[in-house]
């Protein structure tokens, strides 16, 4: 377990796997150089990962608490320590720090509950450890549905694990779409927020969002629109983080600390804060 | 003492409101105390009679302010004659559109440095008047102190390089005279020192720096909009400095980046918390521009190419200039 | 309480400097006072306070937090902190006294940073009441008392004596120290003091601004305030405010490459800048005057919201005399908060 009492510094993490998901998303499998995991987390929480000399930055762990043995971090090339990270190759170590934010409330507000993901492109990254705590105690949560769209198939992050594992779960239905159609594609074709209107859930879910700011906006007043309330719909917000402990006022949005009181917020929550985010 | 007043320069910018030459203005306006001038946009006389003021403590020079104003029809600028040459040296690097300002040229007299007086008169000073010649300041635990005016002036006033506008659509009182100035006598002293009383010297200054930044964000010639110390991709960006030789090459590589465009109007001395006499460096840079290449001053008009940008066949040879450093060095 | 008489002042300081090392303000180079290391015989400022903040001593400007070796794909993490020594910092103001506990509900709030603990553990503070408060000066706006403020241990001085009293374990710890050169005396013997300070805090030209219309809660009442786009017209953008303030507390962590290791430092950082929200993809604050909001609004609405009430300003005026186009915290104040539906 990291020494919350040296908060600023990190441990070493070795990279023991990369999985290549899209032309842009790559999978990390992290582990301490003794080959444990570097600490428990519960999902939605997040991590920094530093490339010495690059920089440090925020992700959201992708893995489910319920493995055991390792973390997986989930992660678009779009940035300097993202493009170091992308052109690292295995057993190259990194450092990692965390756990950092809150949870999305898989024991207590969620439990029970038909559970509604709805994710866009690399969003699926914070769902996919949620996702997969819910698929292992199946038996807490009632019907499980995943929306996830991206641009192309292409950009379908862990499309494999979707179809062979998630599809294949009693109880769990995915819709897949992507934004345009294209050869091989016989799936759904349109965007995320218009294909959660189509389908026309019932409001008795609790429904889980995640993907870029005009997918979320748009899906949540599709949500809305079929006669879901804010306080049934959470979401998880990004914003630029150094120390990821409330202190270096970065990510401060009114007076929240999206590091520390996020990253997930329930949407009537996110509704009181100042509209800069 | 300044020798149009506040009146006449709001008479001036309500006829121009009035008769629709512009929509708004740039002047100084009023704070807690008469030395905290803001610069500010008025939008009508009525504003303009509520919080304008002019007076010995209107330092701040409006030429940048020109580069961000996107306001609807013309703005109407008050300069002073040293921030005429800030403005065309903009004009020169196309920072602005001329066609959008309407120029007021106006005379002044000097402006007085409230860090002068606090540390004469202490501290306490609730306001400061200007009568004649003599400027009395009012404390809080010492009454009035009254003070020679011309021994209060900014440094950059009592070196001043020139009375005379070199930019205006219209001229308020009479115009001055380029001075012949004494601006360049600290820096004679600095390169009379040895290399290392000079490095001594610039160390002692340049570690007290805090690198707030305000040294370049008030900067005229510091117009970029990405500043390469802004720039993650750059390897200098730090906020502060990671050790002692960083902490000199920002100011030794912000005076080469605006040298040839600096026109030693003194914000950056005038801004700066720490009380580092950054123009200096830019003023070293100038009197060598004047030694290899003839007399040049940024700004005194528009278009004109800086000799560290123009090759001629009469330049200085660079292993001149390196000889010449080196018998200094 | 205790007395010194002031001509013994300098041995009064090297019975402090003997228990540990002590920091007084002197006037520097640039004839603003700074805190030096005290030597014997040194002269201290006459000037009110600091020009930086006393703030440096414990959350300073830059520190290395540790270092990095990479060799290959191999990566060793070094922890570079020392234990911090003891030291004294004589002088301080109630302003900045008081800013010391605005960080340390920041940096002492779970999870410690360990950094700032370290210092703040081994300052001893020592501060001194305001005989000749400033223009501005407005610390009685957010109920600090320049006559009587808070510290380990306070001092007040009239033109015979420097009076000292412990407030806490640790100035009872430097007070029996002192016991030498110091005399025992009533506890009324700084009143006189405390009664002048006071009525010149009454006559200051800020004495009248109030704080009570802001506060936590208070986001609706202010964020979408037109104001702030005149306010905010002519901010350049720097950082004075930022690092002149003796309760701002942003940073930045940074990585540097020596050739021979890399430094993992920490440094202040401005919400007034433009890169500090910026991300891969964008940023939450694309315009200044967002920039220049959040400065105000963390200072009387957020940090309030988070800490019971307590501003995150302490009015020692430092960024009224400092910013460079004179826009400060008095005039957001007097602008947002003299409005009627406020």
């Amino acid at each position: 377990m990291h020494n919350m009492k040296e908060a600023l510094i990190p441990v070493i993490g070795e990279v023991t796997d990369i999985r290549i998901d899209t032309p842009d998303v790559k999978t990390f499998r992290v582990v301490t150089p003794d080959g444990k995991k570097a600490f428990d987390h519960m999902p939605g929480q997040c991590a920094m990962l530093s490339v010495p000399g690059v920089g440090e930055a925020m992700f959201s762990i992708t893995s489910s608490p319920t493995n055991t043995e390792y973390m997986e971090f989930s992660i678009k090339k779009c940035g300097c320590v993202t493009e170091w990270l992308h052109q690292m190759e295995v057993g190259q170590q990194i450092t990692i720090r965390g756990p950092y934010g809150n949870a999305f409330p898989v024991d207590t507000a969620f439990a029970g509950k038909d559970m509604l993901f709805i994710a866009g492109g690399i969003g699926l990254a914070p769902l996919r450890s949620v996702i997969n705590y819910c698929r292992h105690y199946r038996d807490r949560y009632g019907k499980i549905d995943i929306v996830y769209g991206s641009r192309s198939k292409a950009d379908l992050v862990d499309y494999n694990e979707i179809l062979s594992e998630w599809a294949t779960d009693a109880g769990v239905n995915v819709h897949l779409t992507i934004d345009r159609e294209e050869e091989g594609w016989d799936g759904h074709v349109g965007f995320v927020p218009n294909y959660v209107k189509e389908l026309g859930f019932s409001t008795d879910k609790t429904a889980i969002l995640c993907g870029p700011p005009v997918m979320i906006k748009f899906t949540l007043a599709g949500l809305q629109e079929l006669g879901f309330a804010k306080e049934q719909v959470y979401t998880t917000l990004e914003l630029r983080m150094k120390c990821g402990i409330g202190k270096c006022g970065r990510c401060n949005v009114g007076a929240k600390y999206v590091c520390k009181d996020g990253p997930v917020f329930r949407c009537d929550e996110i509704d009181e804060l100042p509209d800069e985010y | 003492m300044q020798t149009v007043t506040k009146e006449m320069l709001i008479a001036k910018a309500a006829e121009l409101l009035d008769n629709g030459s512009v929509t708004r203005v740039f002047g100084w306006q009023k704070g807690e105390f008469d030395y905290d001038v803001t610069p500010a946009l008025f939008h009508s006389a009525a504003e303009m009679e509520k919080d304008f003021v002019w007076n010995d403590f209107c330092g701040a020079n409006f030429s940048k302010y020109l580069i961000k104003d996107k306001g609807e029809g013309k703005v109407l600028v008050f300069l002073k004659p040293c921030d005429t040459y800030s403005f065309n040296q903009l004009l020169t690097e196309h920072r602005f559109d001329r066609e959008k300002v309407y120029a007021v040229g106006i005379p002044c007299d000097g402006m007085a440095d409230i860090r002068l007086i606090k540390e004469e008169a202490g501290e306490g000073v609730t306001g400061v008047d200007t009568e004649g010649d003599e400027l009395v300041v009012h404390t809080l635990y010492d009454g009035d102190i009254r003070l020679n005016r011309g021994d209060f002036l900014a440094e950059r006033c009592k070196v001043c390089k020139s009375k005379k506008h070199v930019a205006y659509d219209e001229l308020m009182g009479d115009d001055g005279e380029i001075a012949d100035s004494a601006r360049f006598d600290e820096v004679a002293k600095l390169e009379a020192m040895s290399a290392d009383e000079r490095f001594a010297f610039w160390q002692n200054e340049l570690s007290r720096c805090i690198r707030c930044n305000a040294c370049r964000d008030v900067c005229p010639a510091c117009s970029c909009e990405k500043c390469v110390f802004g720039n993650p991709k750059s390897g200098v960006e730090n906020k502060a400095a990671s050790d002692s030789f960083e902490e000199k090459m920002f100011h030794i590589i912000r005076a080469f980046h605006v040298a040839g465009r600096c026109t030693d109007c003194g914000e950056c001395s005038r801004v700066c918390p720490q009380h580092i006499p950054l123009h200096l460096l830019n003023r070293k840079f100038i009197k060598d521009i004047d030694t290899f290449y003839g007399e040049y001053q940024a700004g005194a008009e528009v278009g004109s190419r800086a000799p560290l940008v123009d090759y001629t066949e009469g330049d200085i040879e660079p292993s001149k200039a390196v000889e010449r450093g080196g018998a200094n060095a | 309480m205790r007395k010194c008489v002031l001509a013994d002042k300098n041995a009064l300081l090297a019975a402090m400097a003997a228990v540990s090392r002590l920091y007084v303000p002197v006037d520097g180079a640039d004839k603003q006072a700074v805190f030096s290391e005290w030597k014997d015989g040194a002269v201290l400022s006459g000037k009110l306070n600091t020009n930086r903040s006393a703030k440096d001593f414990f959350f300073p400007q830059t520190e290395n937090m540790m270092t990095f070796k990479m060799s290959g794909k191999k990566l060793e993490i070094f922890d570079t902190r020392r234990e911090h020594e003891d030291f004294i910092l004589f002088g301080v103001r109630a302003c900045d006294v008081r800013s010391f506990t605005v960080l340390d509900n920041v940096f002492l709030s779970e999870p410690v940073d360990t950094y700032y603990a370290n210092r703040r553990a081994h300052g001893t503070v020592v501060s001194l009441a305001c005989n000749k408060p400033a223009e501005t000066c407005f610390c009685r706006t957010f109920d600090i008392d320049a006559a009587d403020p808070e510290g380990d241990v306070v001092c007040w001085e009239d033109s015979e004596n420097i009076y000292l009293t412990a407030k806490t374990e640790k100035g009872e710890k430097l007070l029996a120290a002192l016991e030498n050169v110091t005399e025992a005396c009533g506890d009324d013997a700084a009143d006189g003091v405390k009664t002048l300070v006071n009525e010149r805090l009454g006559k200051l030209p800020l004495a009248e601004l109030k704080a009570d219309k802001f506060g936590g809660g208070k986001t609706d009442a202010f964020f979408n305030d037109p104001a702030w786009d005149s306010l905010s017209e002519a901010c350049i953008g720097c950082g004075t405010c930022t690092f002149v303030c003796s309760t701002c507390q942003c940073y930045d962590i940074k990585d540097f490459d020596t050739g021979h290791g890399i430094h993992r430092f920490r440094c202040w950082d401005s919400c007034m800048y433009s890169d500090f929200t910026m991300m891969a993809h964008g940023t939450n604050r694309p315009n200044h005057m967002q920039r220049f909001r959040q400065r105000f609004m963390h200072k009387l609405v957020y940090y309030p919201e988070n800490n019971n009430g307590l501003f995150s300003c302490v009015g020692c005026g430092r960024c009224l005399s400092r910013c460079p186009i004179s826009m400060n915290i008095v005039k957001v104040m007097k602008t947002l908060g003299g409005k009627e539906d406020a």
